[in-house]
């Protein structure tokens, strides 16, 4: 299991950085006494002995590490959902910050409430202005609190729709970045019309004339991750998983039964592999080894070319393109 | 552009300088005294602070003229439409009278200020509304300013500003002052759909007609800090409902949290936060 793989390597991690820090301080000193007086020369002598140990000692850590690491190479789905659920897994303010500039963030439904689970504004791109926004996790439990651990209410997919019928009066391309366990289930959410909040999105998304990238970058569970995914095209990390509903909701749904969760896992398709298969994902976006949490700079380059390079391809179609090109790709599938 | 606006109105190029504002000259010469905290602060404190206390942060209102220059470039623009003379349509007792002391005391025509010119190098249409006069309620001028300064902005594809600052319905002109709800969300609603882009900015107090029509159409919202900022004034909720109000309540933090402010704007970002939305919407 990835939980336990990754328990190992981090422990590694930690001293494997300890012991770098130690090295380099060693090596600050061996510098300053190679250019200083020889009578320090005998310590200098006992601390390159030193240095030579931690040097070995680090590598020998490494290549466990990498050893470990190598079995991260065949993920189970449920290892991906693990993945995909990571607290420290990069979120929409990581994005928003690793890929865009002059971000000016908007906040509100501007009809009833500002739903927190929902970030989102106005940036460049590549130096072209878009409208960004996706479903917004915490890496903390306070922050998760405040977020609501993603799960957005009627007002955040109002919110939503908002910055995007902007985006559609602005002619700005659309960038979304869906990660959420699903649709808040509350009493508030339905008096306020969960369901017709996400219909309406559904509806007026598949009517845009500006080109919509949806990215899936940790869970895509139900009509509240597809409430900002209809798109032109739809990416996924390579770890993250979109789907009916959770696979403990299935299991409970179908057998009564959550435990049976990576059963639910293996059966219900939802890696990005799976969804590249059949037609509901167009690229699949590489992750660094053992997940995206392990390196945000390596995944935030390999998102930005995916990214542009889709873009590019779309800013190419006229606004009717874009819009028949949209309800074609639905209108296939299945 | 020059010609047009001169066939506008007799135009004129209006130079002043922050700081130099009209302000606070009326009041004691070294030392001004705020409003909450009672607290004296040197007058150049109070300008260098954009008239926001230095002591305790409470924002004194501004005048329309002093809002523009120091949002344009150089603090220079070219009002637009000034000499529309205030009327007394309904024949109110009384009005035209107070109408003229007012203009007297403040040297303005009316609650509204029409200019444009270019902020972080973007030509922009900027209304501004004066709360010095009659607490810059909606008459049929104000209205009348307000349509013909969002028509010529739609006209020329100019992005448009609106500073509001408004008691709401200037009562001695009746249904007139109420018609001009219509007509400014009318003259918003062609102005969107030639796709232009229209920043909303709230400063205290912005309250019924004026929130009920084009205060609340913009693409995005913006606000002052502390601001009141309601359709129905508290005093008048309080007394209908026989509750006390939630803290806060109306207040520009509050509309905040309640989905209605894109982002609330101190006085000192005003400028270098239109030059940013203006860059990423001005092609
Ligand atoms: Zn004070």
């Amino acid at each position: 299991m990835i939980d336990k793989i990754l328990e190992k390597v981090e422990k590694l991690d930690v001293q494997i950085k300890e012991l770098e820090s130690e090295t380099a301080q060693v090596t600050r000193g061996l510098v300053k006494a190679v250019g200083s007086a020889q009578e320090v020369l005998e310590d200098t002598e006992v601390e390159r002995e030193d240095w030579k140990a931690h040097n070995k000692e680090i590598s020998k850590l490494k290549s466990m590490r990498e050893y470990f690491l190598a079995e991260c190479e065949h993920l189970t789905p449920e290892d991906r959902v693990f993945l995909a659920r990571h607290s420290m897994r990069p979120h929409v303010d990581d994005f928003i910050e690793g890929l865009f500039t002059d971000f000016f963030e908007q906040k509100g439904d501007h009809l009833f409430d500002e739903d927190l689970s929902i970030y989102g504004g106005i940036a460049f791109f590549h130096g072209i202005p878009v409208t960004v926004l996706g479903h917004r996790k915490g890496h903390t439990m306070e922050d998760n609190m405040k977020y609501n651990f993603g799960m957005p209410c009627p007002e955040g997919y109002r919110k939503a729709l908002r910055l995007m019928k902007q985006a559609e009066k602005f002619k700005r391309p659309i960038i979304t970045f869906i990660d959420t366990p699903g649709a808040y289930p509350g009493v508030e959410a339905e008096e306020h019309g969960q369901g017709e909040a996400i219909a309406v999105n559904l509806a007026k998304m598949s009517q845009f004339h500006v080109p919509v990238i949806s990215v899936i970058t940790g869970e895509g569970n139900s009509g509240g991750a597809l409430a900002i995914g209809v798109a032109n095209r739809v990416l996924m990390l390579e770890n993250a998983v979109y789907s009916i509903l959770s696979p403990e909701g299935f299991a409970s749904i179908l057998w009564k039964d959550a435990q049976r969760k990576k059963e639910a896992c293996e059966l219900m398709k939802l890696t990005a592999g799976d969804l590249k298969e059949a037609g509901v994902c167009e690229e699949v976006i590489k992750e660094p080894i053992g997940g995206a949490q392990r390196n945000y700079k390596a995944v935030m380059r390999e998102m930005d070319a995916t990214i542009w390079k889709h873009l590019q391809e779309l800013m190419k179609m006229s606004p009717n393109e874009l819009k028949n090109d949209r309800q074609s790709k639905y209108r296939k599938i299945g | 552009m020059e010609s047009l606006l001169n066939t506008i109105s007799k135009s004129f190029v209006m130079r002043s300088f922050p700081g130099e504002s009209q302000e606070i000259k009326n009041e004691e010469p070294e030392f001004v005294a705020c409003k909450k905290c009672k607290r004296r602060s040197l007058k150049r404190n109070w300008i260098d602070n954009y008239y926001v206390c230095p002591n305790c942060g409470k924002y004194r209102s501004i005048s329309a003229s002093y809002r523009m220059s120091l949002i344009f470039d150089s603090g220079i623009y070219k009002e637009f439409n000034a000499h529309i003379k205030a009327a007394d349509p309904m024949k109110f007792p009384d009005y035209a009278k107070k109408l003229e002391e007012k203009k007297k005391e403040t040297g303005l025509e009316e609650a509204a200020l029409s200019a444009v010119g270019k902020i972080g190098g973007y030509k922009t249409v900027v209304i501004a509304l004066d709360s010095r006069f009659f607490m810059g309620s909606m008459s049929s001028v104000v209205g009348e300013k307000v349509t013909r300064a969002i028509e010529y902005a739609t006209k020329k594809k100019l992005p448009l500003i609106i500073f509001s600052a408004s008691g709401g319905a200037r009562m001695q002109e009746g249904i007139y002052s109420l018609m001009q709800m219509a007509k400014t969300s009318a003259a918003i609603a062609e102005f969107h759909a030639a796709g232009g882009l229209y920043i909303s900015y709230l400063t205290h107090p912005t309250t019924g007609g004026v929130t009920a029509s084009f205060a609340s159409l913009g693409d995005i919202t913006l606000a002052e800090p502390g601001a009141l900022i309601g359709f129905a004034g508290p005093r008048v909720i309080e007394q209908t409902i026989h509750k006390k109000l939630p803290h806060g309540f109306q207040k520009s933090e509050y509309l905040e949290a309640h989905g209605f402010v894109d982002k609330i704007v101190p006085r000192s970002e005003m400028r270098e936060t239109l030059i940013q939305l203006l860059r990423l919407h001005v092609k």
